[in-house]
């Protein structure tokens, strides 16, 4: 299933309790403000990558333009709507608001 | 005339929020109920600040907001049976199973819940 | 595919609404056939006509009544829209006011849910 998260890392809890819940390739797409979670040498650059061992994690490339942010963590696949949309044509989803 | 059989999916409803602070668990509330009353196949996961709907002993006077646990008690006449409540969830909060109202509760591990998840056909957050 | 969306928030406080409009758009292009968004919880502030944005953003009330002209239909939630007073004296033309039955049936006729809130 398709996790959905938009909330930042960095001021809630949405993305690392996602993690504990995703299953074995599970992709989690980050959008809206957990765009911020993409950021390059943030304190949580090593968790996700940890993470990417494990599931695909997508950033929304619209989000990503309008909080301008250019340097992204390396396997974080940048994606735009019509990506978001081809996941949830595979995906069920399951949205961790 | 033949009735019309609506198709029974598994739904979810996933309770992430706290209680009270956002509408989300006490509006979250009324979709499960509606979905009950549609026979849908219909499971509770409490996760995160979710595990705190459960929490007995609320008392919402001094806030003034309408309270909603009388609802959990009668959701076995509403044969809305399956009320998981997460265990880490618990624990990280300081919660223990005597902390919550006494329903029919299942307590879960994570990994548990996730697979039920996975077996879910539609997912409502609240 | 059949997508229905659902939308818990309301407009310009929180991206959701937009996040809902743009992957609406997307999944059309694509081709999917959208049976319905069903708006709850604040998402119901959407629907009303009093919206008066500034002239050079963009007005969300009238991009979902555009939205619902092109035959999609947009139901808001009758228990969450008598809460936050929104009713049909003050709706978007292309909308309508119905119950949560709608969603209901929405999420078993469907494919997909894809829901957007804070």
């Amino acid at each position: 299933m398709l996790f959905t998260v938009n909330k930042s890392p960095f001021t809630t809890n949405n993305l690392s309790s996602c993690l504990e819940f995703a299953g074995d390739k599970d992709p989690i797409l980050l959008y809206e403000d957990a765009v911020l979670g993409a950021q390059q040498g943030s304190k949580i650059e090593s968790t996700l990558k940890t993470a990417m061992q494990k599931n695909p994690i997508y950033a929304l490339k619209e989000d990503l333009d309008a909080r301008g942010i250019k340097n992204i963590i390396a396997g974080i696949q940048v994606i735009t709507y019509d990506g978001f949309v081809d996941l949830v044509e595979k995906h069920k989803v399951n949205p961790w608001l | 005339m033949e009735e019309e059989e609506l198709v029974q999916k598994k739904m979810m409803f996933v309770m992430r929020k706290a209680p009270h602070g956002t509408i989300y668990s006490y509006e979250g509330l009324e979709v499960v109920l509606i979905t009950a009353a549609y026979d849908q196949d219909i499971s509770m996961a409490f996760i995160d600040d979710g595990v705190f709907v459960l929490k007995n002993d609320q008392d919402t006077t001094g806030i003034g907001i309408k309270g909603f646990m009388k609802t959990y008690f009668a959701l076995e006449d509403y044969e809305v049976e399956k009320l998981y409540a997460c265990n880490e969830s618990l624990a990280e909060r300081g919660l223990k199973k005597e902390d919550l109202i006494d329903v029919n509760i299942q307590f879960m591990n994570r990994s548990e819940i996730a697979k039920l998840m996975e077996e879910q056909e539609v997912l409502f957050p609240f | 595919m059949k997508l229905a969306v659902l939308i818990l928030d309301g407009p310009y406080n929180h991206q959701a609404p937009d996040s809902a409009y743009n992957f609406i758009q997307a999944a059309l292009k694509k081709g999917h056939e959208i049976i319905g968004v069903f708006f709850y919880d604040d998402g119901v502030i959407n629907s009303t006509k009093l919206m008066e944005p500034p002239q050079d953003d963009r007005h969300i009330g009238k991009r979902w009544s555009e939205l619902g002209k092109s035959g999609i239909d947009l139901v808001i939630c009758i228990a969450a829209a008598k809460r936050r007073g929104i009713a049909d004296d003050v709706l978007i033309e292309n909308a309508r006011i119905s119950g949560l039955g709608q969603l209901v049936d929405m999420a078993v006729a469907a494919d997909r849910l894809v829901t957007f809130g804070d």
